[in-house]
């Protein structure tokens, strides 16, 4: 299917301060982002695209180095979200290390790079500075909003915080908060960082080194959350790296392990150790019905005026369907308009990333009717 | 409910602007049409993928799930009308499914199709399984783990503590109110909960 070609990634400055969930404000930031297609002369068919954990801005096409972007089988001329009749906007977080205002800048209050100072952000922060990112871009009202698994929550909290500036969301592999599970997983992995001695509290730019050895086994504890025991059973098995047992405690044995060291070691190479701590920390606070005594359907009332699509896949265990049927729960009881598919898929967590034909096939089809809906055709 | 007649006496049993729940809901059919001409909201629940993608496609609120885990994501009387139509013949338990479309809905419809009907009965008295347009398969083949008669249904029903409202067969997109035990293909029963 045909590409975007070469997309450039934009800047957009903001002057004024964007207070924080926590209290604190960023007082002037920066936003990363890419856009794809036309905005029509009604402004009313942008897409707002969030990412995850290790993604950025950059979801489709190729970027200036060549590289594809980590949606681009949804996004583009003629794909699921189809860049010929939608503008999609994908923004960089705040805290983020690909551009936006992060850990790795400077501190224009203390000429210092931010390193471990940098402000706690939350979701629901980093959904304020994209609706600033979308005001700024003329846009009064998105006709959706979409994202997975961490990005399935950005996109859950615009119809929690701006209601009316959205009409669609759409949410794949998300959770409506983070399991104990989920939290020590996270847990496990901001230790491996903190405790590398070359973490040195957060400011080891300063001491000219990296965290490389934490931000690897962060990584490789993470992936083993994003594929399923039977993708991993099927990928690897027990298969040797070498053809016979070399009865070593340290070495590589298992095929496993060397894909596991092989993704913790690209990962630490361009992956900065305090955004790891901030993201990981911005998915354990999600949890929208905590403000509503932990009632999700209170939590959803204000999403009245939205439709939602809700997609999960049957392996996938970091938020396995149960948790997305959770949040079709709370939709219905407020008789919000939602639809829900459960793709079976064999890929676990990672699925969202992938191209299946049901799953995208469902894309497609919403999106669709979201088009349909901007001209006019309205409901059925 | 394949047959477009059918579909329409179905849709005439539900009342203007209800909120309905369909069971089973295929390709979205009754519900799009319940949308477009009677001002009804609500939802479908699909297990099939391809089903699930069509009702999309045409605008139909559709939740993937599978009837037999039950229906906790919906609360009690959260909806006007809960319609089973042509689904009951594939689940397992049947009485519970109705215990549950009573409990979510003010009104349950339930569709199914009717054994009893007279060529069935000369079908099997010549020692074969009939074979309809209602009963579309081959003994071997059918999709349908049990079949049942108008007059088991309302058995069952009354073991099930619901109230039989309405109850009429259907043949050939006909309504069929005098023996439709043995005159109808298609039972359809409207009950609400005792």
């Amino acid at each position: 299917m045909a590409s975007l070609g070469t997309v450039t990634a934009q800047q957009m400055h903001f002057a004024e301060p964007l207070p924080l969930k926590s209290g604190a404000a960023l007082a002037d930031y920066t936003l990363a982002y890419e856009t794809y297609g036309q905005l029509t002369a009604a402004r009313d068919n942008a897409v707002l695209v969030c990412h995850a954990l290790n993604a950025s801005h950059h979801a489709a096409g190729l970027d200036e180095r060549g590289v594809v972007g980590w949606w681009d089988n949804l996004i583009g001329p003629g794909k699921p979200l189809d860049t010929e009749r939608f503008f999609v906007i994908a923004v960089n977080n705040p805290g983020s290390c690909f551009g936006s205002t992060g850990p790795m800048h400077v501190n224009p209050a203390t000429g210092r790079i931010w390193g471990a100072d940098f402000p706690v952000v939350t979701v629901e922060d980093w959904v304020d500075a994209q609706a600033r990112l979308v005001e700024r871009l003329g846009i009064a009202q998105l006709a959706a909003v979409v994202g997975g698994s961490l990005g399935g929550m950005q996109a859950l909290s615009w119809t929690l915080r701006h209601p009316h500036r959205v009409r669609h969301c759409i949410a794949v592999a998300t959770a409506p908060n983070l399991s104990a599970q989920n939290i020590a997983f996270n847990e496990v992995a901001r230790r491996a960082i903190i405790t590398d001695p070359d973490f040195h509290g957060g400011h080891f730019y300063e001491h000219g080194t990296l965290p490389r050895r934490g931000l690897r086994v962060a990584r490789m504890i993470g992936h083993i959350t994003y594929l399923s025991d039977d993708a991993m059973e099927q990928k690897f098995g027990r298969a040797l790296r070498e053809a016979e047992l070399g009865y070593s405690t340290q070495q590589i044995e298992f095929q496993i392990e060397s894909y596991l060291r092989h993704q913790g070691e690209k990962f630490s190479e361009y992956f900065d150790a305090n955004t790891y701590l901030l993201i990981t920390r911005a998915l354990d606070y999600f949890d929208p019905a905590r403000e509503h005594g932990g009632d999700l359907s209170r939590a959803f009332a204000v999403a009245r005026d939205n439709r939602f699509l809700l997609v999960s896949f049957t392996t996938d265990w970091r938020f396995a369907p149960s948790r997305s049927r959770e949040i079709v729960k709370a939709l219905v009881d407020n008789g919000i308009p939602t639809s829900y598919a459960e793709i079976d898929a064999p890929h676990g967590h990672d699925a969202f990333l992938l191209d299946d034909a049901r799953y995208h096939g469902v894309m497609r089809a919403y999106f669709e009717r979201v088009a349909l809906e901007r001209s006019g055709a309205g409901h059925v | 409910m394949s047959d477009r007649s059918d579909l329409q006496v179905i849709a005439d049993l539900v009342p203007e602007g209800s909120r309905v729940l369909d069971l089973g809901c295929g390709s979205g059919e009754l519900l799009a049409h319940l949308q477009r001409h009677k001002g009804c909201s609500g939802y479908g629940v699909e297990i099939d993928d391809a089903n699930v993608q069509a009702c999309i496609q045409r605008g139909v609120q559709v939740i993937q799930l599978n009837l037999e885990d039950g229906l906790a994501l919906f609360d009690d009387a959260s909806f006007d009308v809960v319609l089973q139509l042509d689904t009951l013949q594939h689940l397992r338990n049947t009485e519970r499914m109705l215990r549950e479309t009573a409990r979510v809905g003010r009104i349950g419809i339930v569709s199914f199709p009717n054994f009893a009907h007279w060529p069935n009965r000369l079908r099997v008295a010549s020692g074969r399984m009939p074979v309809t347009k209602a009963l579309p398969y081959q003994w071997y083949n059918t999709p349908n783990i049990r079949v049942g008669t108008f007059a088991d249904f309302e058995i069952l029903a009354g073991k099930t503590g619901l109230t039989v409202t309405d109850s009429f067969g259907l043949r050939d997109g006909r309504v069929v109110r005098r023996w439709p035990n043995l005159r109808a293909s298609v039972a359809v029963f409207r009950f609400e909960r005792r």
